[in-house]
C-alpha cells in the first residue's frame, strides 16, 4: 500500500514542488502564521479539473502565498502592539504580564538557559508523540479487527481521558522515577485518545461498496484492512496525529510539573517562584512554537501522503 | 408467475451457470423477494429488469454469494461483483484500481499490474495508467470498473447498474464497449439494470420484476444478432414488448 501510495501522489505534487523553491520565504512566513494552511499553489488546483503535469504558472504564487500570509501576520502584529502598550502604559503590572520586547529580550538573553530545556522537553514530546501513535493506531487497529476488544475496551480508553494527571503523576513517579520514562508515559496516556478516536473511526468510514467488492473477491479481513479500511483511516488518522502533535506540549509541561530536573516545564515552575516573567513568557513562546511545528510537520506529511483526499487539494 | 417459462434444463445442475430456486429475502417487514426462479446457462447474459426497490440488488448479492436467501436456493459459480457506483479507491491509480482483483488473488504487485494493462489499449484507457479516479471521465471510471471485474477471473460477472450514473451518450458508448469485451472474453453475466433499453441491447435473455416483492413477471428471449442499435426496429419492438409487461404505457 504505501508503496504505491508514494508512486501514486508524485505527479500531483509535482507542480506544488515548483512553485515553493520560488517562494520559500514568503511559504516559511505564512505557515508560521498559519499552520496547516495549504500552500496556494495546491488550492490553485481544482479537484479533478486539470491533468497531473499541467505546469504551474511561477509567478503567480509568490504573490499569491504574500496575500494569504498577510492577514494572519496583520492580526498578530495588531495583538502584540496592543499587548505592549498596555504594558508599556502601566495599566497591568510587568510581574503579572511582561510587555512582548521584554519576553523577546528574555529569549534571547536567558538563551543558555532556555536551550537545554527546550531540548529536554522537545525530547520527551517527540517520544511522547511517537509512542502514543504506536499505541493509539496499534489499539485502534486491535479494536477494528476485534469487536469484543472495542467493546471491552472502548469504555476504559474514553475514562482514561478524565483521570486527572496529579493523580496518577505520585504513582507513576513511584514506579518510573523522575527520568525520562514517566514523562513519556504521561504524555502517551493524554495523547493516543486523539489517534485512536479518529483511526478508530476512519476505519469504519470506508466506502461500503468497496467493501462488498473485496467480499464478493474473497478478500481476508488482513486483505481489506490494508487495501481498503487503512489507505481510507489515513485523513482521519492525520486529523488525530495534529491534535496530539499540539497536546503533547502542554502533556510534557505537566508531566515535568509531576516531578523533573530539566526541561521547559521544570524551567516554568522555577522562574515563576523567582518572579521572572518574561523567563516563564519565553519559555511559553517556545512551546508554542513546538507545538505549531509539530502540527505544521503533521500537516505537510498529510499533504505528501494523502494527496488524493479532496482537504489536500482545496 | 412467470409467463414466458424456458424449456426444461437438461444438465442439471448447471455446472458453471446459475441456478435461483423461489428464494425469498426479507429485511424486517420489507419482503425485498418473494419466490424469484432465475436460470442462467453458462456463457449466457441475462438482465434482470424491473423498478427500483424491486430487490435487484438483493438478487445480486444473493447470486455473489454475499447475503443467503430466506427460503429457497442458490447456486451459482464463483462471481465478481461491479458495484452499483464505481467504488474505486481515491488513492490507486486507474492501472491499481483494475489490479485490485489480481492483487487480492495474491498476485504480486507487479504480476497484477502487468495483467490489468495488457486490457488498457483495449478499453481505451492506454496514457491513463497512472491517473487517479478523479481525474478520469465518469466513462472512463466505469471501463477501469469493468476491467478490475474482468481481472478478477470469474466465471460469472454481476453487473448492478453498471451505467445508471452516466449520461445517456456516454451510457451508449458504455454499452458499446461492454458489448465488445464480452464478445472478447466470453463470461457468463448478471446484468441488473432498470434501463429496458441496455437489457435489449446487451442480454440475450431478459427477466423482469415486479415492484417489490419482486417476482418473476416475463421473460423474454432476445435472440437478435449483435452489435445491436438502439434505434433498430427490432430492438424498439422488444423494448416496446418489455415496457408493456411492466405496465408501462408507451
Amino acid at each position: 500500500m504505501s508503496a504505491s501510495l508514494r508512486k501514486g501522489e508524485a505527479a500531483p505534487d509535482e507542480a506544488g514542488r515548483g512553485t515553493a523553491a520560488g517562494g520559500e520565504a514568503a511559504g516559511r512566513a505564512a505557515r508560521a502564521a498559519a499552520p496547516g494552511a495549504s500552500p496556494p499553489g495546491d488550492a490553485r488546483r481544482a479537484p479533478g479539473a486539470s491533468p497531473p503535469a499541467e505546469p504551474a504558472p511561477l509567478t503567480a504564487p509568490r504573490a499569491s502565498r504574500l496575500r494569504r500570509a498577510a492577514p494572519p501576520l496583520a492580526v498578530v502584529a495588531v495583538l502584540l502592539a496592543a499587548w505592549e502598550l498596555v504594558v508599556r502604559a502601566g495599566l497591568v503590572d510587568e510581574l503579572l504580564l511582561p510587555a512582548p520586547t521584554q519576553v523577546l529580550e528574555a529569549l534571547w538573553v536567558d538563551r543558555d538557559l532556555l536551550a537545554p530545556d527546550l531540548l529536554v522537553t522537545a525530547y520527551e514530546v517527540v517520544a511522547g508523540l511517537a509512542a502514543s501513535l504506536v499505541v493509539g493506531v496499534g489499539l485502534a487497529v486491535a479494536m477494528h479487527l476485534v469487536p469484543a476488544i472495542d467493546r471491552s475496551l472502548r469504555p476504559l480508553v474514553v475514562g482514561s481521558q478524565a483521570v486527572p494527571i496529579p493523580v496518577i503523576a505520585p504513582i507513576v513517579v513511584l514506579i518510573l522515577g523522575f527520568g525520562l520514562a514517566p514523562k513519556i508515559l504521561i504524555i502517551t496516556l493524554i495523547c493516543f485518545f486523539p489517534v485512536t478516536v479518529n483511526v478508530s473511526d476512519g476505519l469504519r468510514a470506508s466506502d461500503p461498496d468497496a467493501g462488498k467488492l473485496l467480499r464478493s473477491l474473497g478478500a481476508t479481513p488482513w486483505q481489506r484492512l490494508r487495501l481498503l479500511d487503512a489507505p481510507s483511516a489515513l485523513p482521519a488518522a492525520f486529523t488525530g496525529m495534529k491534535v496530539a502533535a499540539a497536546v503533547a506540549v502542554i502533556g510534557a509541561v505537566l508531566a515535568e510539573w509531576s516531578g523533573s530536573s530539566a526541561g521547559l516545564g521544570h524551567l516554568l515552575i522555577t522562574a515563576n517562584g523567582q518572579l521572572e516573567t518574561a523567563r516563564a513568557f519565553a519559555a511559553t513562546v517556545l512551546l508554542m512554537a513546538m507545538a505549531i511545528a509539530l502540527y505544521a510537520l503533521f500537516a505537510v506529511l498529510e499533504r505528501k501522503v494523502v494527496s488524493w483526499a479532496p482537504r489536500a487539494r482545496s | 408467475m412467470r409467463t414466458e417459462v424456458e424449456a426444461p434444463v437438461t444438465e442439471p445442475p448447471y455446472v458453471n451457470g446459475v441456478v435461483v430456486d423461489g428464494v425469498r429475502k426479507q429485511f424486517g417487514d420489507v419482503v425485498a423477494l418473494d419466490g424469484v426462479d432465475l436460470r442462467i446457462a453458462a456463457g449466457e447474459v441475462v438482465a434482470v429488469v424491473g423498478p427500483s426497490g424491486c430487490g435487484k440488488s438483493t438478487l445480486l448479492e444473493l447470486v455473489c454469494g454475499l447475503a443467503a436467501p430466506d427460503a429457497g436456493a442458490v447456486s451459482a459459480p464463483p462471481a465478481a461483483l461491479m458495484p452499483q457506483r464505481d467504488a474505486l479507491l481515491p488513492w490507486l491509480s486507474a492501472l491499481d484500481n483494475a489490479a485490485l482483483a489480481r492483487r487480492v488473488a495474491g498476485d504480486s504487485r507487479a504480476a497484477a499490474r502487468a495483467a490489468a494493462h495488457e486490457h488498457f489499449e483495449a478499453f481505451g484507457l492506454a496514457g491513463f495508467e497512472q491517473a487517479r479516479p478523479a481525474e478520469l471521465s465518469g466513462g472512463m471510471r466505469q471501463r477501469v470498473a469493468f476491467l478490475r471485474t474482468l481481472l478478477a477471473g470469474r466465471p460469472l460477472l454481476c453487473l448492478d447498474e453498471p451505467f445508471a450514473a452516466l449520461d445517456a451518450l456516454t451510457r451508449s458508448q458504455a454499452q458499446g464497449w461492454l458489448g465488445d469485451a464480452l464478445a472478447r472474453e466470453p463470461r457468463t453475466v448478471l446484468l441488473v439494470t432498470h434501463d429496458v433499453e441496455e437489457a435489449v441491447v446487451l442480454a440475450d435473455r431478459i427477466v423482469l420484476l415486479s415492484p417489490r416483492p419482486g417476482r418473476v413477471v416475463a421473460t423474454f428471449d432476445v435472440g437478435l444478432p449483435r452489435p445491436r442499435e438502439r434505434t433498430s426496429l427490432e430492438v424498439v419492438a422488444l423494448r416496446e414488448r418489455a415496457l408493456a409487461a411492466l405496465g408501462v404505457e408507451t
